[in-house]
């Protein structure tokens, strides 16, 4: 039947999606100007490179609520450690960063594993941990553009096309949209693809079944916050790139928005489902949505009210399906 | 006869100071089904995880293929061809059929990757092997349980096993999807499988077994060719009781009114037109197929299906049944089937569980009157003869029929007019489960509570009850006084209907 | 003797283990800062900075006791203290003697805006959580946006700044020398802590969180009692933005931001099982005094806040990884 089609999260997101585009395009038709579409996927990239890892956890029947302090902590030590050494380069640093976060996710996983504890709790201890230590140890100074490396200002910058629109003004689809797609596609095939990843659903699904069929727990949930660790880390240090600027005070509260858009891309916060297009998708809606409230004429001061009610609308929607399935 | 294919020798397991399983031994046979018939609590389920090597004995040895085991581990087990299906099938609801099937064995194989086109090869080749027709792409948790039985079947049986144990099959199917299974169930022995079959239903052991082995108290009782048990022996054997000890004797008082009168209960899609009377002191038992409409009859009383319509009353006073509160305030009570997940706080004190329904009525001026509760729960559990040091002890510290004592005293101490039980002795022990019976009947004549007992326990039934009643489809099909029918003629019954 | 501890300590000895712990942040911080420590005016002060966070570990715990959790306190205290400022200075202006010498009678109207703004924030969590079934954490992350977010709508970013005497009065004032927040801290204290031990409604609570499908068989009120649990807590955390906002004249939509973790950890700390079924004001009460001790003591000792909120980080996974290690020994 088309109706299983029609049944599947993904396409009544995209289709939610789409009707959402139409109605903000009709309020003001410049939200399709290219400009506006670049800048749009552009502030994707970060958010959406987080919720990979967030979608993943959830995948398992956990949450994550420590990965803005690990993607900020990844970052500022990065950043500083390449200031004092005077260090350039690319791929070092991002992959000191990523290191930073796997290392941090493991230390999550030691406790969700070994100790059973409730990871919202494991997680809100590690996240205040490590945010403290950047704050109260490390420091609390920005390092501007002026300081920044410059590679990877140089990096952040990098275009795929670089258009001007008739004013003469200048604008640019960005290239770290490619790496977002990319880690989506590692993410996509590790879930659906791999034996680990049909693992983290199973583990999410039904954990005692799991272990009675053989699926290797520990691994699961090392790999599970490993991943989203890293993941974070990979992803902090790409923002700071962006913006040409480190912030060790960045980040605050986004794990609020990344988990909203996770869950409005059809992950169960108990575990079991979830894709990463559902989650792109969900990404997508979010960003369009705070980010397009100056076009429909709100003051941004309304972003987080409006998030809100994405989150109460997309949970209690899944809420009412899970409930259907049960039943 | 053939070889043996695993053999338990004088196995003893126990858990703290309970002793599940003493010195038992058995022998499987390969290619044979053979039946392990038990009550529950009788040592079944310690015993399949043994074989299953999920415990290791305390002392005694297993042997596969005439071979000590010392290390019988989950890993090994399968290894040695030992599948085991348990009661809730260990399948991932939010997975595809496909998958449920084939990743098993693809972890077993060491695979790193899902090859799709693979798994659904396997997959479809495993459901062609019974025969059956399940599309695959559709998630478990949309399936039926008969279903998803089949799909626990079709996993255990990739895998090559020599032995398949089923630990209870039957309990959550109806009669047609029994008949299948028993059909399937052949054909495995057919392709040369063992099958322990475990189950504590008489009737179906004569249906599809070989050999049988009953244990009682972690021990074996009796064990030999099904052509050497009739039907009362085995019930003998398992319960360890004659069957015959006398009925519920039960007189109506003179000018005695009706207690419970149902007239026209109907519930859309679950229950059509019910119409009965239980006056005080009455057991009415009730038993149908699963579906029956039996667990529903009792939701609705229970004010559990705010949507009904008939009318329903209690002491000749209508009660509106749209919430639990109404139906315990009209004195309908009801005791559920799953003691530990519906009937039970598990990690509270003996008089919080005792006292759950009571709180509010024992409150005045919004404070509880603590005094006031603490005699009422301690005379209770003096008057369901709850064996405890003290009241303030966790719930879950008591044996099963002590938990079960505490929750039908909960209603008590609400004055229940009616009481309804499902699964009175489910999980309880042999020797307690009389106790409980007794206790039932007393009340029953002391406090004059019509009481409605829900069971697939034929024996208890024909033993506790005045009445029996027999649903079928959402309405009563069949009515007979205990004292004129036996458990044969009931279980006749039951299966003409299915 | 271990008899009568028992007894004095209830069934489990968390409460012992948490006293002997605030016995020795005491003693650690005497002795490590002996001079400033023990000065009056240090214990005094924490009997002002204290009750706000006790009262939203309350909450937490309230909530906690059902099996969910309410992450939306910060969000409905810091908009109740925004609602009544708006209120005060709309009435009254926002500065000048009119203001902070407004008639009690005003001062109360706030009072009731604000706390109404808990019950109304509180009812609203109640609804999503117990009658649309919505997950407690995502249902009070998302209204926690919305109250927050509300927050900053109607400010527009920055604090609002002066209150009348009366509110600040709440957060500052002393009668026979103890601090206001402090009283109105034990006060509430002792209503939440009467209304679980001694209500069927708070006993009927921790049913519930121990097994909510058994809840519904033995015919409790299950949609209502979590409804109200909710209510209590914003009503809870509205008393808690009333004594922040009176205490630092001033109320913002990310005040007291880090209180969430803060709370949270309190509420585990003391004995709280974020499960359901399990939790105390007496174990809140130590827990936020081990806290408290500690953090005073080492802001004494010139460590930065966000050293604080460090080593609260490590406390919380400590007492987790300490009472995983006990509940395995046995």
């Amino acid at each position: 039947m088309s109706l299983s089609v029609l049944r599947r999260s993904e396409t009544v997101i995209a289709l939610v999606l789409l009707a959402a585009m139409l109605l903000i395009g009709l309020i003001n038709p410049a939200f399709w100007n290219l400009a506006n579409l670049f800048s749009l996927a552009r502030s994707n990239v970060v958010i959406g490179i987080m919720a990979l890892g967030v979608l993943t956890v959830m995948i398992s029947g956990g949450i994550d609520v420590s990965f803005p302090a690990f993607a900020v902590a990844a970052m500022y030590l990065t950043v500083r450690a390449m200031v004092a050494w005077d260090w350039q380069g690319v791929a070092g640093p991002f992959v000191m960063a990523t290191a930073i976060g796997l290392a941090l996710g493991l230390i999550n996983a030691a406790f969700v594993y070994g100790l059973r504890m409730i990871p919202l709790i494991v997680t809100l201890g590690t996240g205040s941990l490590v945010r403290g230590f950047l704050l109260g140890v490390v420091g609390t100074s920005q390092v501007n553009i002026d300081r920044m490396p410059k590679s990877l200002i140089a990096f952040g910058s990098t275009e795929l096309t670089s258009l001007s629109d008739p004013a003469g003004g200048h604008f640019a689809l960005s290239a770290m949209l490619l790496i977002y797609l990319a880690m989506a596609l590692l993410v996509h095939f590790l879930l659906t693809h791999t034996m680990l990843g049909r693992g983290i659903y199973a583990l999410g699904s039904d954990g005692e079944a799991a272990r009675r069929v053989g699926f290797d727990r520990r691994l699961t949930i090392f790999v599970v916050y490993a991943l989203a660790g890293a993941l974070a880390g990979f992803a902090g240090l790409l923002h700071g790139a962006m913006i040409w600027l480190a912030n060790p005070r960045d980040f605050n509260g986004l794990e609020l928005d990344v988990i909203a858009a996770v869950v409005l891309g059809g992950a169960s916060i108990f575990g079991g489902r979830g894709s990463v297009l559902g989650t792109m998708l969900g990404v997508f809606m979010l960003v369009m949505v705070s980010n397009s409230l100056i076009i429909m004429h709100i003051a941004t001061t309304w972003q987080r009210v409006v998030v809100g009610f994405i989150v109460i609308i997309a949970t209690a929607a899944t809420s009412w399906r899970d409930r259907r399935r049960i039943a | 006869m053939s070889e043996p294919l695993i053999s338990l020798c004088g196995v003893s397991k126990s858990f703290g100071g309970v002793q599940a399983l003493a010195g038992l031994s058995l022998t499987l046979r390969r290619g044979e089904i053979h039946c392990l018939a038990g009550e529950n609590g009788s040592g079944k389920s310690t015993l399949i995880k043994i074989i299953a090597g999920i415990y290791r004995p305390d002392s005694g040895s297993v042997l596969i293929d005439g071979e000590t085991v010392t290390q019988l581990d989950p890993i090994t087990a399968i290894a040695h061809g030992i599948q085991v299906i348990y009661q809730d099938f260990s399948l991932f609801p939010t997975l595809t059929v496909a998958e449920n099937l084939a990743l098993p064995s693809e972890i077993h194989a060491g695979r790193r990757l899902v090859r799709w086109r693979h798994v659904h090869q396997l997959a479809r080749a495993a459901l062609a092997r019974l025969g059956i027709d399940i599309d695959l792409a559709a998630n478990v948790e949309a399936l039926s349980t008969a279903e998803r039985q089949l799909v626990a079947i079709a996993r255990a049986l990739m895998s090559a096993p020599r032995l398949l144990v089923m630990d209870e099959p039957t309990t959550t199917l109806t009669g047609r999807e029994v008949e299948r299974l028993f059909a399937i169930v052949r054909d495995i022995q057919r392709q040369g499988i063992a099958v322990l079959f475990v189950s504590h239903k008489i009737r179906e052991m004569f249906d599809i077994s070989e050999r049988i082995t009953v244990i009682r108290n972690g021990c074996v009782v009796a064990a030999g060719a099904i052509g050497e048990f009739n039907e009362a022996a085995l019930a003998r054997a398992m319960t360890g009781q004659e069957i015959t000890a006398e009925g519920y004797r039960w007189m109506p008082p003179p000018g005695a009114k009706p207690r419970l009168e149902i007239r026209g209960l109907t519930v859309p899609g679950e229950l059509q037109g019910i119409d009965l009377r239980v006056m005080p002191g009455e057991i009415i038992g009730i038993s149908g197929l699963l579906g029956s409409g039996r667990t529903e009859l009792a939701l609705a009383l229970f004010g559990l299906r705010p949507i009904h319509q008939g009318e329903i009353r209690v002491d000749g006073r209508a009660a509106a049944l749209r919430s639990v509160q109404q139906a315990v305030s009209a004195g309908i009570t009801y005791v559920p089937e799953d003691r530990l997940t519906e009937g039970l706080f598990l990690t509270q004190t003996i008089n919080r569980n005792l006292l759950a329904a009571s709180f509010e009525a024992l409150s005045r001026y919004f404070l509880i009157d603590f005094a006031r509760a603490r005699r009422a729960s301690a005379n209770m559990i003096a008057e369901m003869q709850i064996t405890t040091p003290s009241g303030e002890r966790p719930v879950m510290e008591l044996s099963g029929g002590n938990q079960q004592r505490v929750v039908i005293g909960r209603w008590l101490m609400r004055d229940a007019r009616v009481l309804i039980l499902n699964g009175p002795t489910v999980g309880v022990d042999v020797g307690s489960k009389a106790g409980i019976h007794r206790r039932i009947r007393d009340l029953a004549e002391s406090r004059g509570v019509a009481v409605l007992m829900i069971s697939d326990d034929l024996p208890e039934l024909v033993q506790n009850c005045n009445r029996i009643l027999i649903l079928h489809r959402g309405k009563i099909v069949e009515e007979v006084m205990a004292e004129a029918t036996t458990e044969a003629i009931l279980s006749e019954i039951l299966k003409a209907l299915s | 003797m271990q008899f009568t501890m028992r007894r004095l300590f209830g069934a489990d000895n968390n409460l012992l283990q948490l006293a002997l712990l605030t016995l020795m942040i005491f003693a650690l911080m005497t002795a490590l800062a002996p001079d400033k420590f023990l000065r009056p005016y240090n214990l005094l002060s924490i009997t002002y900075v204290a009750p706000e966070l006790g009262l939203l570990s309350i909450a937490m715990m309230v909530t906690m006791l059902s099996g969910g959790i309410d992450l939306s306190v910060i969000g409905i205290a810091n908009l109740s203290g925004i609602l009544a400022g708006i209120f005060y200075h709309a009435y009254a202006g926002a500065r000048g003697p009119e203001l902070t010498a407004m008639a009690p009678l005003s001062v109360l109207g706030g009072i009731l805006i604000a706390l109404a703004t808990g019950v109304l924030g509180g009812a609203i969590n109640g609804v999503l959580i117990a009658r649309l079934r919505i997950t407690p954490i995502l249902a009070t992350i998302g209204s926690g946006q919305i109250f927050t977010g509300a927050a900053l709508v109607l400010t527009g970013g920055p604090a609002i700044v002066g209150y009348p005497d009366g509110w600040g009065f709440i957060g500052n004032g002393a009668v026979f020398g103890i601090a206001m927040p402090l009283l109105v801290f034990l006060l509430l204290a002792g209503f939440v802590a009467l209304l679980l031990t001694r209500t069927a409604f708070g006993i009927n609570l921790a049913l519930i969180g121990t097994n909510p499908k058994a809840a519904v068989f033995a015919g409790l009120r299950l949609v209502r009692t979590v409804f109200f649990s909710y209510v209590l807590s914003g009503t809870l955390a509205s008393v808690a933005g009333v004594i922040l906002s009176g205490r630092t004249n001033a109320a913002k939509s990310d005040y007291g931001v880090s209180y969430l973790l803060q709370a949270v950890l309190i509420a585990v700390l003391g004995g709280s099982n974020p499960a359901g079924g399990r939790g105390s004001v007496a174990g809140i009460i130590m827990a936020l005094l081990a806290l408290m001790l500690l953090s005073s003591g080492m802001q004494l000792l010139r460590f930065s806040n966000f050293m604080v909120d460090l080593v609260w980080g490590a406390f919380l996974l400590a007492s987790i990884a300490l009472n995983a290690l006990r509940t395995r020994v046995r």
